[in-house]
């Protein structure tokens, strides 16, 4: 291989998005195993993986909204109703198979989903406007139908509990779903018109219609796509952590955002792909699993998060801007 | 107009003795009424309460209790039953109240009547009540929480405490006296390694339990003195095949911790129960009503197998340890509340 050769891979290596954040992540790796050997560990890698496959399942869910150039900010709630009503679910009627739960899950998620596409496809209210009233409505609605109280694991069957523990050729089933996840999204977003269309009213609504896509739909379905997404991973995450409590994943919207834009994916829409949406969950998850085990006191962690997060997303612009630079200075030589 | 100016005279005077014999000491009775008045009906939490007046009223032999409550939690529904409980004249009122000041005009009136009036659970403000009963204070909870810890690790190993929010109150004040506790001699084997927090956040508390197990490979037990925390701890001790090895500990509801403290990854827990309460209100109201005791600041009153009830600051009565719940007794309280 000639040196301009290797020059130019080394190029490509540092235009991608993905690849700027791998080595992101390599470099906050080092200083994590020095203070914690014990990180980089066959078992601690098997939770970390499981820590975020949840996190990975709900983050593509908000990457379609994202490409479409809007913003669900109901996730939590969405994941506390989906979870509450599979906990209930499981409760009420212990014999009922696992894939039913987890399908009446996805059924809340989607109608959920559908309720906020609807107002933003056909009631032509702005997306954050939108998912902030439905995200106090579906929390709401969480309440109501617990009525306050909480399911916990012994009210839950030790099947559901431990089912996103069973593992298949070594790996948990959790771990299994959210691979699922991002098999069928890549290929959705990748291989598909309707995925290919999200790109296209993302980056430049007007000039999508003119080519034929229909905004609407493609609005309604982005929202259809994200509650599915956040309906499966709340029930999920009632038989992860064996309890449905009203408050749970409040917040969560931020860790979904924040995984999408680590990921590269452009806030304005347009722009982003799967393996950094999966890169940018992993990031975090990093940091969420390693800050807790490097010694390093409540209030430094909470700083710590904010600063790694903040230089990840400089690096990720000033990538950017590179990319755009060299764009218009080819442009300007052809 | 002579015969009109008698009549009038005599009505006034008969009233007068009626009225002054409203307002004398209570003569002695054989039975006296009271009356545990609740934030609202159908609550397990309540029913159990009264279950624990019920049995005082047995074993003091001179008390009749009757169980009230609004049907929705709105202070005018215990004001309208305070009203009618003044006119029936009972002897003595608990109350979970459902608002610390709206009630006090009305027990104000009672009191003058003559009616014995106290809190418990959900406290009136001073000047409505005679006394407030509580059911702890930070440094019962906080002692009994490292005591427990110790009981189920044999004294010996790391301990840590994983707390709601860094900022949260209460915690915050039983963490301090977690900390003087284990300074004791008792623990002389035992280390406070940790206070981390998990935000009373199922997914935050259930990374920071794991966190904890991997720091610490002396870790012995872990305390959480909150409910949202000891479930996720709970889970992550399982899930970690901790089960014994780490002990876990700390401040939770009985439904919902019966499955780990059934299954053992949660050796003993604490928290106020609710039968020890209307227990303890039952035993306040007899005294004060057979004048055994008047609850002023620093005296105390005899409650029973709870021992002695102790009187501080602004009638603050603090009944004492919190109950200490384990495979033995979870069945029984997790039905209740």
């Amino acid at each position: 291989m000639d040196k301009s050769k290797i020059k130019s891979l080394g190029k490509m290596i540092i235009d991608r998005r993905e690849a700027s954040l791998v080595i992101l992540l390599l470099v906050i790796l080092i200083p994590i195993q020095i203070r914690s050997p014990q990180f980089l560990s066959i078992t601690n890698i098997d939770r970390l993986l499981n820590d975020i496959s949840i996190l990975s399942i709900v983050a593509i869910g908000e990457f379609f909204v994202i490409l479409s150039n809007g913003i669900d900010l109901s996730v939590g709630s969405v994941i506390a109703f989906s979870g509450m009503a599979s906990g209930m679910l499981n409760e009420a009627y212990p014999g009922t198979p696992i894939f039913i739960i987890l399908l009446l899950g996805i059924a809340i998620g989607a109608v959920m989903g559908a309720v906020n596409g609807a107002l933003v496809a056909f009631g032509k209210i702005p997306p954050i406007i939108t998912t902030l009233g439905t995200m106090s409505i579906y929390r709401g609605f969480t309440f109501v139908l617990s009525k306050g109280t909480w399911v916990t694991a012994h009210e839950m069957t030790t099947k559901f509990i431990s089912f996103p523990r069973t593992r298949f050729l070594g790996i948990s089933a959790l771990i299994w779903m959210a691979l699922i996840i991002i098999a069928l999204s890549y290929y959705f977003i990748r291989f598909t018109r309707s995925g290919r269309e999200i790109y296209a009213i993302g980056g430049n609504a007007t000039a999508a219609q003119f080519v034929g896509v229909n905004e609407k739909k493609i609005r309604f379905l982005v929202f259809i796509l994200s509650g599915i997404s956040f309906g499966f991973a709340g029930s999920l995450w009632t038989a992860r952590y064996a309890s449905a409590v009203n408050e749970m994943a409040t917040g969560f919207e931020m860790q979904a955002v924040a995984a999408c834009v680590l990921g590269g994916v452009n806030f304005a829409g347009g722009a982003g792909a799967i393996p950094g949406v999966v890169l940018g969950a992993l990031f975090l998850g990093v940091l969420n699993n390693a800050l807790p085990v490097m010694y390093l006191s409540t209030f430094y962690q909470v700083l710590v998060q904010g600063l790694v997060v903040l230089i990840a997303l400089i690096i990720n612009t000033v990538v950017d801007q590179r990319k755009m630079k060299k764009l218009l200075s080819q442009r300007r030589a052809s | 107009m002579k015969k009109i100016g008698m009549l009038l005279l005599i009505v006034l005077v008969v009233s007068t003795g009626l009225f002054a014999q409203g307002a004398q000491e209570p003569v002695e009775k054989d039975s006296y009424e009271i009356v545990i008045l609740v934030k609202s009906m159908g609550n397990g939490f309540f029913d159990a309460c009264f279950e624990g007046s019920k049995q005082a009223a047995e074993e003091l032999g001179n008390i009749n209790t009757t169980y009230m409550g609004p049907v929705q939690t709105t202070a005018e529904g215990q004001i309208e039953i305070i009203e009618t409980l003044i006119a029936q004249r009972v002897d003595g009122i608990a109350i979970s109240a459902n608002d610390a000041d709206a009630l006090i005009p009305v027990t104000k009136k009672a009191m003058a009547a003559g009616i014995k009036v106290i809190s418990f659970d959900s406290g009136i403000n001073e000047g409505g009540r005679i006394v407030d009963l509580v059911p702890s204070k930070a440094e019962l909870i906080g002692r009994q929480q490292v005591q427990l810890a110790a009981e189920l690790a044999d004294y010996s190993g790391d301990v840590a405490v994983l707390s709601a929010s860094a900022q949260a109150t209460n915690q915050n004040a039983w963490i301090s006296w977690m900390k003087e506790e284990i300074k004791e001699d008792a623990y002389n084997d035992m280390e406070l390694v940790e206070v981390v927090y998990g935000d009373d956040a199922p997914d935050k508390s259930y990374r920071e339990a794991v966190a904890l197990m991997n720091k610490y490979p002396d870790l012995k037990a872990i305390i959480c003195p909150t409910t949202v925390g000891l479930l996720a701890t709970a889970q992550a001790v399982k899930d970690e095949g901790k089960s014994g090895v780490v002990e876990v500990t700390g401040l939770g509801l009985p439904s919902e911790m019966k499955g780990y403290i059934l299954d053992g990854t949660v050796g003993q827990m604490a928290l106020w129960n609710p039968i020890d309460l209307g227990y303890t209100s039952t035993y306040i109201l007899e005294a004060l009503i057979t004048d055994k005791a008047d609850g002023a600041v620093g005296t105390t009153f005899d409650a029973g197998k709870m021992g002695e009830v102790l009187v501080e600051d602004k009638g603050i009565a603090v009944m004492g340890t919190p109950f200490v719940f384990n495979a033995e007794n979870i069945e029984q309280y997790a039905a209740i509340f």
